[in-house]
């Protein structure tokens, strides 16, 4: 008998302690990150208890949402901020937490780092006080956000009470064409599945196009699994996750990492593999996308026109109407050649150097169009270290982009970067929600970082395929 | 804790679809280290632009019923908008469905959240409209919201239902319990010993 689970439920059911009265389960956590947002209330909870960390080197904890790009000298401009770095700086020693502060070559945006040390590998259930955590699924781990209280659980028993999800099998078959990369594939998926039609379930994404994709590109697909409402969304592992993890510090080595490489092969989800639910999409068919809405799942191609209000339900109207007066667009306009204030390349979906390398095929040798401001924030110091070596820094500042330092920056505006006033950002992140990126009024369209790139140098939205 | 059975008070129609939990708080008041004071800022950009928000109509300034839509909390998993809430006084909502990071949330704070059609929702916030006063009951036990002639059936995940009703959403206390397991279930498995052989 061939193991008709999926990986999902292999790893779900290998991590499971024991069924609590309320009918959850009680699933261990093989890595728990924290970062300085969501973690001081949880190391408050465990000071009130008097409790310890149960694993302390199961956990890792890293600075990135409040960092500055541009000055880092300590004490921060921002006495809050300061506040918040002092108290994980504080908590993490109190409570033996390896950290990797400012001044640590490995510091970065907490989805960035993780599997750039090899700390995240396949088989691991994977907890962080952060929505994004979905990106590590990536490598055929159970990886989701929670909340603050959740945090002090993990911290305080490496465990967390959870209902198991269901599972959605999302296969997208084909080749994707010149120009369209994986956001495009993620925003595409959540255009047709919708904003909260992974509510309840984890999503397997399969297919021959998540086969060909890098591990970089796995994880631009997985860290959105929660803009569709999906809290985890992972990938098989295959020889590219097995390479990718190979020789990184973290990693097992020798001949420990050939016995790791063959369970985690064993865990993919086998031809005959049993699911929930099931969705096919052609990957042919996708185009570079674009938001034009408040939320993610509001998209068209960059060819396209915004849709009519009446295309939508009775329900949905005043909800499209409300995005439409918000970002001051009218049904059925085009979105290419919208005029864009900003043009901001990072965050933890697309702040790797596959992104930058991407963007910077399209800035090399051009300029960014006069007044818009663009930044090119990387994801890691890491990642800024290879792309400065690659002259990459050069050739983004050549174009007229601002090369920053590490950190969240303008994805969510609690660092100094943020719009302004009405500003229009093209943005590689993944939130387009109203105020997301610090003014109340901003407005955010999502795109690839090649079309950010493309958006930069001629003021608008613009077809990338055009620039190639 | 507390058993939570049935929360009775005063509704707050904010019949939305996909709030998410930036616009519940957004992400400038997260630098705190303790989520003191969080409850005067739920919502506040969308105050500062609609000076007609439900959360300054002064009609509501007592309520604890939050009568919310669809996908209600979606985005970041910050616990930072349940308890903005929370503090704002919010004891129970009521919506057509959660997003599910914000609904274990709320499960943790012992605030529940509970699922009626839409239909239902739109007459729950009527009458919250038309008669402020009105109490509203979300009674967990027998599945149903109470408001003057109404009574609507509820949904709520078993789980949750039994963890508020039970006394049982103190979490920590319970994993806690299970400690001597969570270290037999580590010990199983392979990266917990580095995958010697």
């Amino acid at each position: 008998m061939t193991d008709r689970r999926n990986l999902f439920n292999k790893v779900w059911d290998l991590h499971t302690v024991r069924t609590l009265g309320s009918g959850q389960t009680q699933l261990f956590i093989g890595l728990h990150l924290i970062h300085e947002v969501t973690s001081p209330q949880a190391f408050s909870i465990l000071r009130d208890r008097n409790l310890t960390v149960l694993f302390p080197e199961r956990t890792l904890a890293t600075v990135d949402h409040i960092v500055p790009t541009d000055v880092q000298l300590r004490p921060f401009a921002d006495e809050l901020a300061e506040q918040m770095m002092s108290a994980v700086e504080k908590n993490c020693r109190d409570f033996g937490v390896r950290l990797f502060d400012l001044k640590d070559s490995r510091q970065g945006v907490v989805h960035i780092v993780g599997p750039e040390q090899g700390l995240t590998q396949p088989g691991m259930t994977i907890a962080c006080g952060d929505s994004h955590t979905s990106t590590h699924g990536a490598f055929g781990s159970i990886a989701f956000g929670i909340g603050t209280s959740q945090v002090a659980d993990v911290l305080a028993t490496q465990t967390l009470a959870l209902s198991r999800p269901k599972v959605r099998r999302i296969e997208v078959t084909g080749k994707l064409r010149p120009g369209v990369f994986a956001k495009d594939v993620i925003l595409h998926i959540i255009r047709k599945l919708g904003v909260q039609g992974g509510v309840g379930y984890a999503y397997e994404y399969a297919g021959e196009v998540f086969d060909r994709m890098s591990m970089e590109e796995r994880m631009t697909v997985c860290n959105m699994s929660i803009e569709g409402g999906a809290r985890c969304g992972y990938i098989n592992p295959d020889q590219t996750t097995v390479d990718y993890v190979k020789g990184r510090p973290f990693a097992p080595q020798g001949a420990d990492f050939d016995r790791a490489a063959a369970w985690w092969l064993s865990l993919a989800s086998s031809a005959d593999a049993e699911f929930d639910d099931k969705i096919t999409f052609n990957g042919s068919e996708i185009e570079p996308t674009v938001t034009w809405g408040i939320n993610p799942a509001q998209s068209v191609g960059v060819k396209e026109r915004l849709p009519a209000l009446a295309s939508f339900s009775n329900d949905d109207q005043k909800g499209i109407s409300d995005a439409f007066a918000y970002m001051d667009l009218k049904e059925q306009q085009p979105i290419e050649g919208l005029k864009i204030n900003v043009a901001f390349i990072g965050s933890c979906t697309n702040g790797r150097i596959s992104d930058l390398r991407e963007a910077a095929a399209i800035a090399r040798g051009r300029k960014v169009a006069a007044g818009v401001k663009a930044l090119v924030v990387p994801g890691s110091k890491l990642v800024s270290e290879q792309a400065v070596s690659e002259g990459l820094d050069k050739v983004f500042e050549a174009a007229g982009f601002e090369w920053r330092a590490a950190g969240c920056s303008m994805c969510l505006a609690m660092n100094p970067d943020k719009l302004k006033g009405r500003e229009v950002c093209a943005s590689s992140s993944n939130r387009n929600f109203k105020g997301r990126q610090g003014s109340p009024t901003g407005r955010t369209l999502l795109m690839s970082p090649a079309m950010v790139a493309a958006a930069a140098i001629n003021g608008c939205v613009s077809d990338v395929r055009s620039m190639l | 804790m507390k058993l939570i059975t049935e929360i009775t008070g005063t509704g707050l129609p904010l019949l939305l679809d996909d709030i998410d939990t930036d616009r519940i708080i957004p992400a400038r008041f997260l630098r705190c280290v303790t989520f003191d004071g969080l409850g005067e800022h739920a919502f506040e950009d969308d105050r500062q632009q609609d000076h007609t928000h439900p959360f300054d109509d002064p009609h509501y300034q007592g309520a604890s019923v939050l009568i919310a839509g669809r996908n209600f909390g979606c985005g970041s998993s910050r616990e930072h908008a349940p308890q903005a809430l929370m503090r704002w006084g919010i004891e129970a909502i009521i919506g057509e469905s959660f997003a599910e990071i914000f609904f274990g949330n709320c499960t943790t704070l012992g605030v529940p959240c509970v699922c009626a059609s839409r239909s239902d929702l739109e007459k729950l916030a009527a009458l919250a409209k038309a008669e402020p006063e009105m109490p509203v009951t979300v009674d967990l036990s027998k599945h149903q919201v109470r408001a003057g002639h109404l009574t609507v059936p509820v949904t709520i995940l078993d789980s949750a239902r039994a963890a508020l009703t039970t006394g049982k959403w103190d979490f920590l206390g319970q994993l806690l319990e299970g400690a001597a397991a969570v270290r037999e279930t580590a010990a199983t498995l392979p990266y917990m010993t580095g995958f010697k052989a």
